[in-house]
């Protein structure tokens, strides 16, 4: 018994109505408006990137623009239909190399590794490797493949650009197909296995199958990224104004166009770039906003 | 398959690092702080201090301001300011900003911040000029709309992580901070962002390292100077856009000296990105 504690019925009674010009709560009211303001700041680069892109990207909008090619310096016209060729291509050769490593890869760590250490490990390095600079990845190949010229003889090329964005692919795809199918109930597993069926039947008919949706959300989402990247091409595809020309040959891309051309003298070149950063912007933002939606129904 | 990622990672660096030998053998460690590019046949001294320091100069002040904005926003995302329908929209918003393409930043910087920017900057020139970060005029392309541009671009790292930490943290314990009588940003202040703190730490090493190896925004905004000021107003480089500039055209020695340069990049990015999967991993809330 602690005998100096006032006794509770001689204090004041305590006032129980909200007092708004107490210093706690001035401080609470100023803090929920800061916390609103810096949330609305974080979004305004979004809604002005996207005015900016939307006004002077469409005014060039017509059939042209994805049939032509981009002028030479000074003329007006073209479009930027080798630059798309280029870009889809590019795309094919890199989801060629990084879809079934990637899915393999995934599916090895959710169903096969049996959570210990090497799992931990390649989930790390995974990690690690999508933080690794995109520059960094197109030195890589260079070094890599552009340099030894192991590709035939081939120097610069469609194949090069193609294996850089794989790289950049890769850690996407690994993750999604790894939590997707971590997703897959694991009474499926055990019913199949139930019925006689092996390790390998039931993850490719059973597990990855329940998967797939998932898997093309994390594959569409990889690969609206590596459509809007331009570092990795610089030096492994290049650039050119062309319609692409097999594997082996340099390629434009929409990404490297838009680098070339946002700072050109020429106003057609400039209004090009604005052109293939509309195309560009409207991609990535239909993969992004049909994945979450495709992500929300999964998980509900 | 899965090895593919140890086998890519040691690959890099194996490759990096063998195509730069010659480079490191000629110039050393002083490499990294001095200031002479481009590196020309014959001569001793080469170094890459004007990009390296750039290269940390723009990430950090970048953070500096992306940090505030980006948990502050986090924590308006994850508590219950605003109904939840709304709540997710706008986190869904702050996701696209992380979608659009550097170089579409790149474009939209060189076309709108720089010439929005030009006036202000002259503004602190004219009136500050005897601080040394304000001692050169500004030329239109330069640190500053670099570093604005990066904020934008590590942003929405901060700003999901860090949501992600808060909403980890157990109800129970806002309940009884608040049953305590606490107001909601004491709440904030000394039950939330302290239970949370790792994985807003992690989210910022993340922002970091994506910061310093940012390449098509920064290259076409921060004016591609080779000389070492220490004004922010003036054009800058970083080691990324001194790679993407100068790469394609190259040849001889001055490749030996970008790759050595790019594995710099590399070697850096690495650590920041290992500390900040540990901290995510290892601090992990643990309720």
């Amino acid at each position: 018994m602690i005998s100096a504690a006032p006794n509770p019925s001689q204090r004041p009674a305590p006032d129980l109505t909200y007092r708004p010009t107490l210093w706690r709560n001035v401080a609470n009211q100023l803090l929920s408006g800061l916390a609103t303001l810096f949330c609305l700041a974080a979004l305004s680069p979004l809604f002005l990137v996207l005015l900016f892109v939307f006004q002077k990207g469409s005014a060039l909008l017509s059939l042209r623009l994805f049939l032509e090619i981009p002028p030479v310096a000074g003329d007006s016209g073209g479009g930027i239909g080798s630059a798309i060729a280029g870009t889809i291509l590019l795309l094919l050769v890199a989801s060629a190399i990084a879809i079934p490593v990637g899915v393999l890869a995934g599916t090895y760590l959710s169903e096969f590794s049996t959570n210990g250490r090497i799992a931990q490990i390649i989930r790390f390095g995974s990690a690690v490797l999508s933080g690794v600079p995109s520059i960094i990845l197109g030195v890589f190949v260079y070094g890599l493949v552009v340099v030894t010229k192991v590709f035939l003889g081939a120097t610069f090329s469609a194949l090069a650009g193609g294996l850089a964005l794989a790289v950049l692919m890769l850690p996407t795809i690994i993750t999604t197909t790894d939590e997707t199918l971590k997703l897959v109930p694991n009474e499926l597993r055990l019913a199949s296995l139930g019925l006689g069926a092996s390790k390998m039947v039931t993850t490719f008919r059973v597990v990855l199958p329940a998967a797939l949706s998932g898997i093309i959300t994390g594959v569409s989402l990889a690969i609206a990224r590596a459509a809007g990247e331009t570092a990795p091409l610089l030096f492994t595809a290049l650039f050119t104004s062309f319609w692409p020309d097999g594997l082996l040959q340099p390629v434009g891309s929409m990404a490297v166009l838009i680098y070339k051309f946002a700072t050109a003298p020429y106003q057609a070149q400039n209004d090009l770039a604005w052109a293939a950063s509309f195309i560009l912007v409207i991609l990535v933002l239909l993969a992004n906003v049909a994945a979450r939606l495709a992500v929300g129904r999964l998980k509900s | 398959m899965a090895s593919t990622v140890g086998f890519l990672l040691v690959g890099i660096l194996w490759v990096i690092g063998s195509q730069s030998r010659v480079a490191i053998g000629l110039y050393g460690l002083p490499f990294l702080f001095t200031s002479a590019w481009p590196p020309v046949e014959g001569t001793p001294t080469v170094g890459i201090w004007p990009m390296l320091s750039g290269t940390l100069v723009s990430s950090l002040l970048a953070l500096l301001i992306a940090i505030p904005i980006g948990v502050g926003s986090a924590i308006f995302l994850s508590e219950n300011f605003l109904p939840k329908s709304l709540r997710s929209s706008l986190s869904l918003l702050i996701e696209l900003l992380a979608a659009i393409p550097s170089v579409v930043y790149g474009l939209w910087g060189f076309a709108f911040l720089v010439p929005l920017l030009l006036g202000p900057q002259q503004w602190l020139y004219d009136h500050f000029n005897w601080l040394p970060i304000f001692s050169e005029p500004p030329q239109g392309p330069g640190m500053i709309p670099a570093v604005l541009v990066l904020v934008i671009m590590v942003l929405p790292i901060i700003t999901s992580i860090s949501k992600d930490a808060l909403l980890q943290v157990p109800d129970e314990l806002r309940q009884a901070a608040y049953g305590l009588g606490c107001t909601r940003w004491s709440v904030i202040f000394q039950v939330l962002l302290p239970a949370a703190i790792s994985g807003i730490v992690g989210g910022i090493m993340l922002a970091l390292g994506r910061a310093m190896g940012e390449t098509m925004a920064v290259t076409l905004i921060c004016g591609n100077s080779q000389q070492y000021t220490p004004s922010i107003l003036a054009p800058a480089n970083t080691i990324a856009s001194l790679i993407a500039n100068e790469f394609a055209e190259a040849d001889g020695l001055q490749i030996e000296a970008l790759m050595y340069a790019a594995l710099v990049l590399m070697l850096s990015t690495l650590v920041v990105n290992m500390l900040a999967q540990l901290i995510v991993r290892r601090l992990r809330l643990r309720y």
